[in-house]
């Protein structure tokens, strides 16, 4: 009979995993990052007076920072971009600029305004690998150390700006 | 069997084998290549999830791709590689999910079912 409780206790966890597993969105994967240090990469200078950046100086800055990776060719990454322009008022924002051609990016950012603290290239996807990215636009959220400690994939949508603004608020408020 | 249903037959296999791997990504050199298609039937395309990143389109498969040639290239090990994309993406990138805490149920679930299906057919004999 005791087996046949093991049984039944088993059957109750592998439906329960059911449940909860086949709610969430397979197309949402969890970074393997998080928790961890900005990771090492490099990107190309743009030009027209946009500023470029590296590890290094994310690791200066002593505040909450948000990474986010977009393209002018990517229309989930327009549908985000009046939230991150709002997360841009009071944040430190970089973009990691995707396989984007020079002159769609700034057409682009003329358009639309530029949000970024600076933007640099990633013209082969390599340093989006580094990151851990699979898909755009992907956005990270960095505490004052410089570690990853969340990553939102897909737009930034208006529905999702409160939670985003909470992390931050937490993430400002630790030493 | 008639030779036309022997040819309806073929239409439900799904010659879904097809490679994805673009012609200017080839190596030249044919152990490195082979090496690059062994590393390449392991990892998962994170966007195309039941695909492997030999087979897929995604923007993603062809920058790994790129990635492990390049990397052996530059003298990396098959195992290095593959731990360097794992160490990126997480499990997910790979087809075999490795054994460790959290995938423990996944990977002891099949004896279990097993077990208790044994029980199941024949216990009951032993009672008649």
């Amino acid at each position: 009979m005791r087996l046949y409780l093991v049984g039944l206790i088993f059957c109750v966890i592998t439906i329960l995993t059911f449940i909860i597993g086949l709610q969430k969105d397979p197309k949402k994967i969890p970074s393997n990052l998080i928790n961890t240090s900005v990771p090492d990469f490099k990107l190309d200078h743009i030009g027209n007076g946009i500023e470029n950046f590296n590890r290094t100086d994310l690791l200066e800055i002593d505040d909450v920072k948000i990474v986010n990776v977009f393209a002018s060719w990517c229309p989930p990454c327009k549908i985000e971009h009046s939230q991150i322009s709002k997360l841009s008022e009071k944040h430190f924002i970089f973009g990691i600029n995707q396989k984007d051609k020079k002159n769609d990016l700034l057409n682009w950012l003329n358009k639309l305004g530029n949000p970024y603290q600076a933007i640099g290239s990633d013209t082969k996807g390599r340093a989006s690998i580094n990151w851990g990215v699979y898909g755009i636009p992907e956005t990270f959220i960095l505490d004052k150390h410089s570690k990853i400690r969340y990553k939102h994939v897909g737009p930034i949508m208006q529905r999702d700006l409160e939670e985003i603004k909470s992390i931050i608020r937490v993430l400002e408020n630790e030493d | 069997m008639k030779i036309n249903q022997i040819l309806i037959l073929f239409l439900f296999f799904n010659f879904t084998n097809v490679m994805s791997i673009e012609p200017d990504e080839i190596l030249e050199d044919v152990q490195l290549e082979q090496r690059a298609r062994e590393i390449s039937s392991v990892l998962r395309c994170m966007v195309c999830q039941n695909e492997n990143i030999d087979n897929s389109n995604a923007g993603i498969a062809k920058d790994l791709r790129i990635l492990i040639r390049e990397e052996l290239i530059a003298g990396k090990t098959n195992s290095q590689i593959i731990n360097f994309v794992h160490n990126k993406y997480g499990d997910y990138v790979l087809f075999k999910p490795p054994l460790k805490f959290y995938t423990f149920f996944l990977w002891i679930s099949p004896f279990v079912i097993f077990f208790f299906l044994f029980l199941l057919f024949f216990r009951k004999k032993k009672i008649d």
